[in-house]
């Protein structure tokens, strides 16, 4: 290095150095505006300190507490100052509280908002006698477990919530209650979808890709540009006009029933459920397999083919022995892709999905925007997600090579 | 399905497979701009629409959106949005470009990946992370809250842009002749002079097809947005969210056929610059 400067003549950075102040702002930029809040995102999913902070000696009081029996005096005690502090502090803290235990034992939020009301005038010798005089909940095992939960300042409970686990006291990690198994079968339907819609995207756009790449030159451009316009086009123009043509009233159904194909009351529900999920997300993401297909056919020599054709090959044979080999890492960049851009698709099926059509993140939209709050459920789900993405961009990258994404 | 030796059955049905394709892939889009000069709030063709009666059609949809106050103030804050990311993103990318595509950087893969990551991490997480970070973390650490502010949304769609122009500028300096920058440098030009005079204009159309990208994004990005804007910050893409989770009117698709034409623009504008600079290569 330090030769190579003296052969310069001049006292410049070194190349290495030169290069890496080029990026550095860059870098930095991303760093404190992209790469720290997916930082934050994790902090938040894994460290709820709200419980800890606000009752330290309740919780304290329940460390090595057996969860087979209510806990002893000195928990009671602890529980009974604290919230009467808590809300001489601050009032909208005792329901932050509430909600939050609420979140591993229903009736937590309600029972804790009385309790903390009535503590003050409550009869009774002790603080056991006080709080249980309030609820009679209070002498039972499952409200002191869910304050001894809550309390953990760093929790994995977010991320066995979000796979539909839950503790239990005595029990250790069992699977949640039916009626609230909600996040696996989001996952695995996310999975599936963008699976489905991957392979749809394969079979629609193979065939344009080879259409596109073997086309005249001049006739080349216009099929191009019929495929380029939509990838241009606004996600969220391209959704709208989904709602237009499919919904009960639009185009689509127009036409059937004028075609007689349908009755006029027997309209096809094709938006706000799976179906509309399914078209509108393919119409989005199809350029996305068209385009990779399209870089890596055009390379290939029509000779091969014709090889192939003169040596006896079927044509359906030369196509799978000569053609498809050639095409597949095209395959593979444009499936990875679909596939890591549909995984996290929020816009389309928030807008023509409805309940049924609902994917992992329009779930993580809800907790983060819609009462009752959840943002350390939504972050949890949000470093799952992003671990799933993350491991298909390392494929992608190993595949295809990030620095060789083609755009446009 | 195969190339050329397939017989003439196999072409008819590859052909009218591919235009079936085609259809969906265009039908959707130019179906909006008729319907959106309906004289009727329907967002189906009447019949007056299909006699090509000039009476079934009118402006008045884009009337409604030229006059209402929310549309134009999201039009002023997407640009103001838009233009301040843009240029950040492009300053921003094109520099690190120039130092990743030199053959001395250290860690250049690891570096490029995380210099990608925004395009790849779904939006709504990216959204997520925004929204905690910039409303809670810089609060308390600097006392700068940045959720509904314009600042805020510039960052943010300056780190989702900045990918674009990374990979647009990075790709037109692999066809770049090093030895140009050499011979400048050789002749006594100060580094800031050979950029400026000898790989600028060289490197210009993916520098500003990248640019096009980085504004294309910020100006159709509707999930950042929707997480951070305050009531001052609403954009076109989250008006048009509102429009269409509230009551969706036609105005919806005059603003959609506004969008269109915005994007064909684009679209044609880096052709040119791509050809451009593809015709440089090879001159």
């Amino acid at each position: 290095m330090s030769s190579r400067k003296k052969a310069g003549g001049r006292p410049l950075l070194s190349p290495r150095l030169r290069a890496l102040a080029l990026v550095l702002p860059l870098l930095l930029f991303i760093l404190a505006t992209f790469v720290a809040p997916l930082a934050e995102m994790f902090r938040r999913s894994v460290h709820d300190p709200l419980v800890a902070d606000a009752l330290p000696e309740t919780v304290a009081a329940l460390r090595g507490w057996d969860q087979l029996s209510p806990p002893g005096d000195a928990a009671y005690e602890a529980l009974a100052r604290e919230l009467q502090e808590v809300r001489a502090e601050n009032r909208a803290r005792v329901g932050q509280v509430g909600r939050r235990l609420n979140r591993v034992e229903s009736g937590m939020a309600t029972l804790v908002a009385t309790t903390a009301r009535e503590l003050a005038a409550a009869p009774g010798a002790s603080a056991r006698e006080k709080l249980i005089g309030i609820d009679a909940e209070w002498g039972t095992v499952d409200k002191w477990f869910a304050i001894q939960s809550a309390g953990q300042r760093f929790t994995t409970r977010y991320y066995l919530n979000a796979l539909d686990l839950d503790r239990r006291p005595g029990q250790g990690v069992v699977r949640q209650e039916e009626n609230r198994r909600i996040y696996l079968l989001l996952l695995s339907r996310t999975l599936w979808v963008s699976l489905g819609i991957t392979a749809l995207c394969l079979l629609l756009g193979y065939p344009v890709a080879h259409l596109i790449s073997h086309a005249r030159p001049e006739r080349q451009n216009l099929l191009l540009a019929l495929v380029l316009v939509p990838f241009w086009t606004s996600l969220l123009v391209r959704t709208t006009s989904w709602i237009v043509l499919l919904q009960n009233e639009g185009l689509v159904n127009d036409m059937l029933v004028g075609f007689g194909l349908i009755a006029d009351d027997g309209r096809l529900a094709l938006v706000y459920n799976m179906i509309g999920t399914f078209v509108a997300m393919t119409h989005v993401l199809l350029p996305f397999m068209v385009l990779p297909l399209y870089s890596v056919m055009r390379s290939i020599p029509a000779v091969h083919m014709k090889a192939a054709a003169s040596l006896g090959a079927s044509p359906f044979r030369a196509f799978w022995r000569v053609y498809w080999p050639q095409t597949l890492s095209g395959v593979g960049a444009g499936g990875l892709l679909v596939f890591i851009l549909a995984i996290g698709f929020y816009i389309t099926p928030a807008l023509v999905g409805g309940a049924s059509g609902e994917l992992i993140s329009n779930k993580i939209a809800q907790h983060m925007q819609t009462s009752p709050l959840n943002r350390e459920l939504a972050s949890a789900l949000g470093v799952l997600l992003l671990a799933g993405v993350g491991a298909l961009y390392v494929v992608y990258d190993r595949l295809v090579g990030v620095d060789k994404m083609k755009l446009g | 399905m195969s190339a050329s030796s397939h017989g003439r059955a196999g072409r008819i049905v590859h052909v009218a497979f591919c235009t079936g394709v085609f259809v969906f892939l265009i039908a959707p889009i130019l179906v909006m701009m008729p319907l959106s000069f309906n004289a009727e709030p329907y967002f189906t063709f009447t019949d007056g629409m299909l006699r090509l009666d000039p009476e079934a059609y009118s402006l008045r949809w884009y009337r409604e959106i030229v006059g209402n106050e929310a549309w134009t103030r999201g039009f002023v804050n997407s640009m103001v949005i838009g233009i301040a990311a843009t240029l950040l993103a492009t300053a921003l990318g094109t520099l690190a470009a120039l130092g990743l595509s030199s053959r001395a950087m250290p860690a250049r893969r690891l570096v490029t990946s995380v210099l990608i990551s925004p395009l790849v991490t779904p939006v709504i997480i990216s959204a997520t992370g925004m929204f905690l970070f910039y409303g809670r973390v810089l609060p308390d650490l600097f006392g700068l809250n940045l959720v509904q502010t314009h600042l805020g949304l510039i960052l943010a769609h300056t780190a989702l842009g900045t990918p674009f122009v990374v990979v647009t500028v990075t790709a037109t300096l692999s066809g770049f002749d090093a030895n140009l920058t050499r011979a400048a440098a050789s002749l006594g030009a100060a580094p800031w002079r050979v950029f400026w005079k000898v790989q600028l204009p060289l490197i210009a159309p993916g520098v500003i097809s990248g640019a096009l990208f980085a504004f294309a994004t910020s100006f159709e990005e509707v999930v950042v947005v929707l997480f951070m804007a305050g009531v001052d910050q609403r954009t076109i893409p989250l008006q048009m969210w509102s429009g269409i989770r509230e009551q969706i009117s036609p105005a919806i698709l005059a603003v959609a056929t506004f969008l269109i034409t915005f994007a064909v623009l684009l679209l044609l504008t880096v052709e040119w610059l791509r050809r451009r600079g593809a015709a440089r290569a090879t001159a």
